[in-house]
């Protein structure tokens, strides 16, 4: 077991022709991903590198049974491609993309309420349960299959912390990486309820930055509901008030969102909380043996 | 992106929105002929400067005569401002603003911005205007009143009224607050804003509301379908190497250590820093050089770092993933060679070919350390500077 993708998901790719979506595309089906095709519009019925082009999504779930879809759009088109996959009736859409309008995923969340779709980012690595399904950029190699869940809102932390497992011999069930960007599509807690309801989910690193409250969330869930174990680290104890620190969301403003004020509400809530970066890992091991 | 009051308030014009009459100027002389034009006086003359709090230090006064107007005027330009928001070195006035007077009954406090709570964009509002609405959010939260807005409908008029009526207004305000905060919320979505902040909002001794101050960020993700906004960009309100970096699409901020970091992905940039910090260091910057540590990326890179005098050492962290390592040893090595880097430099490469890099970097005859985790590289850099 493992959440949101496993070895039956099959995965179409919106934006497929451009050269990020077709390398992407391409890498995930050399790990094993079923990759079953793509959408540009206006080269439908064509083929690149061996996938099936389509000119909606609603032909390629036709053509192709696809449930998920991974999208490389540019931030112009991101929203209406995310909504696009929606109204197709996908199961789970990953938007890689950054650098979208905050107010386009203002609609985009609006237009999914009610809808049977869990959308991952946008500003996101990806997903992947390692052995089944890569869906995203992430390196596959750094993976092995295994008990740990991991959630980030960063590409190359989340990295950092699954190497830290895979160097000790620890595999991970899924590794989510859930973006940047302050409106997205799923949160540390949607991610920690997925976990603490897979079988297979030993135990969770979560990490997380400076800026809002969603990781403050997460904690109380883990406070009040969850079973499992978590440690986590809070990116940028260093950053200064009002500066952005690269993703749109990580910023401290009006004395919110330091990382001081989340560690500290994080250990109140019993997470195992790591002092530095190179310590994700033992934080873990402090409170789980595998 | 930020934009001047004055840019903001002709923006918020255009939307309907009443503000008060007033013109920018650039030297003493229009500053009076300006005053002329608006009639009599008195008058408000506001520096123009990226930061609030600008009235405590002394850039913003109000003036009797278009002479004093001109006097004031002509104290602000170059004047160094120093306020809560511009950090220390203050920012220096090369804008003035020169508003009619308004006789004020009484000040509010309006605001729209993005809540990442609800992802709705969030009306906020108070009686409690003209002050740090941090303070009333933190003392007296019950004085904050909120209205989430949906993004299908926009904000409605009952919502409006809601907010107008809890603010205290009497019936003949709340009729000029409806349209206004509707064109408020009008403004925001059309203009792509992340923050839109009236403080204060002030009833007039007239009975008129006027929006006597205002602020606006954009989302800088969205200008590319605001053209002439981005336009407004104003370079001297920002860091010059920030500018720089962002010509590279190296994202890049400075701080007040002596560690120059170089690393990939933003969260792993701060988590850098983070770390230095824990073995005693000091950061000097965030860098994120991206996906494609490229030769030409690094080579900026290390101009920006080094062009801050206070490094004394470079820390350069890379977690290939799709990179391979031996391509990114090749690009940190040509760029140290282009650019000479003569303080002391701590590679962490991981990923793809990890060991080809190391002896890439071993051979290279430069004076690199090579460094086997994060925890191990901060440590070496830290003592390298130390000494």
């Amino acid at each position: 077991m493992s959440i949101l993708v496993n070895k039956n998901t099959r995965v179409i790719t919106q934006g497929i022709t451009g050269a990020t979506g077709l390398f992407h595309a391409q890498g995930a089906r050399d790990y094993g991903t079923q990759m079953v095709g793509g959408v540009t519009p206006g080269k439908g019925g064509t083929t690149v590198e061996g996938f099936p082009v389509f000119d909606t999504v609603e032909d390629a779930i036709k053509e192709t049974g696809a449930n998920a879809s991974v999208i490389y759009v540019p931030p112009i088109g991101s929203a209406d491609a995310i909504m696009e996959a929606v109204d197709a009736g996908i199961e789970l859409v990953i938007c890689i993309t950054e650098g979208v309008p905050v107010l386009d995923m203002v609609k985009v969340k609006k237009y999914m309420e009610g809808k049977d779709c869990r959308l991952v980012g946008p500003n996101c690595p990806g997903v992947i349960t390692p052995g089944e399904c890569k869906i995203g950029i992430m390196p596959g190699y750094i993976h092995k299959p295994g008990p740990v869940g991991v959630v980030s809102r960063s590409g190359t932390l989340t990295y950092e912390a699954v190497w830290q497992l895979t160097t000790r011999d620890i595999g991970q069930t899924t590794c989510v990486g859930i973006g940047g960007d302050p409106v997205n599509g799923t949160s540390h807690l949607d991610v920690l309820k997925m976990f603490e309801n897979d079988p297979d989910t030993e135990a969770v690193i979560m990490i997380g930055e400076i800026g809002g409250d969603a990781e403050e969330q997460a904690a109380a869930y883990v406070r009040d509901h969850m079973t499992k174990p978590v440690a986590a680290f809070i990116a940028g104890a260093t950053a200064p008030a009002g500066k952005r620190m690269g993703h749109a969301g990580a910023i401290i403003s009006g004395g919110k969102g330091d990382a001081a004020s989340k560690k500290a509400f994080l250990a109140e809530c019993g997470v195992s909380v790591a002092d530095s970066p190179a310590e994700m890992a033992e934080a873990l091991l402090k409170i789980w043996q595998p | 992106m930020n934009v001047h009051e004055y840019q903001a308030k002709a923006i918020l014009r255009n939307f309907g929105v009443p503000v008060p009459e007033g013109h920018v100027v650039y030297n003493g002389n229009s500053a009076r002929d300006w005053a002329k034009r608006l009639g009599d006086g008195p008058y408000a003359v506001k520096a123009q400067i990226h930061a609030g709090g600008r009235g405590k230090g002394g850039g913003v006064k109000i003036a009797k005569t278009a002479d004093e107007v001109k006097q004031y005027a002509r104290d602000m330009f170059g004047m160094t401002l120093v306020t809560h928001q511009t950090g220390p070195e203050g920012k220096i006035v090369r804008r003035v603003l020169i508003e009619s007077g308004c006789n004020i009954a009484d000040e509010f406090y309006v605001s729209f911005l993005v809540d990442r709570v609800t992802d709705r964009v969030t009306l906020m509002a108070s009686a409690e205007g003209g002050v740090n609405i941090e303070e009333v959010a933190e003392k007296t939260p019950e004085k904050l009143f909120f209205e989430a807005v949906d993004p299908v409908v926009g904000l409605t008029a009952f919502q409006a009224r809601k907010v107008a009526f809890k603010l205290g207004f009497g019936i003949a305000q709340v009729k000029q607050a409806v349209p206004l905060l509707m064109n408020l919320y009008k403004a925001f979505v059309e203009t792509d804003c992340s923050l839109l902040e009236i403080n204060p909002l002030v009833l007039t001794g007239g009975g008129d509301l006027l929006c006597l101050d205002a602020k606006i960020n954009f989302d800088e993700n969205a200008l590319f379908r605001h053209i002439r906004i981005r336009d407004l960009r104003d370079y001297d309100e920002e860091d010059a190497n920030e500018i720089e970096a962002s010509q590279y699409d190296l994202s890049y901020i400075a701080l007040d250590g002596n560690i120059g970091c170089m690393v990939n992905g933003a969260g792993l940039a701060m988590a850098t820093m983070d770390i230095i910090k824990h073995y005693g260091g000091d950061p000097a910057n965030f860098l994120d050089v991206g996906g494609g540590a490229t030769i030409e990326r690094v080579t900026e890179a290390f101009k920006l770092i080094l062009s801050d005098d206070k490094v004394e050492g470079i820390l350069v962290n890379i977690f290939g993933g799709i990179m391979k390592c031996d391509v990114i040893a090749t690009g940190v090595i040509e760029a140290a060679k282009q650019i000479g880097v003569k303080v002391p430099l701590v590679v962490r490469l991981e990923g793809t070919n990890v060991d080809l890099g190391k002896k890439m970097l071993a051979e290279s005859g430069l004076n690199i350390v090579s460094a086997d985790g994060m925890g191990d590289a901060a440590e070496k850099i830290v003592k390298a500077v130390k000494g």
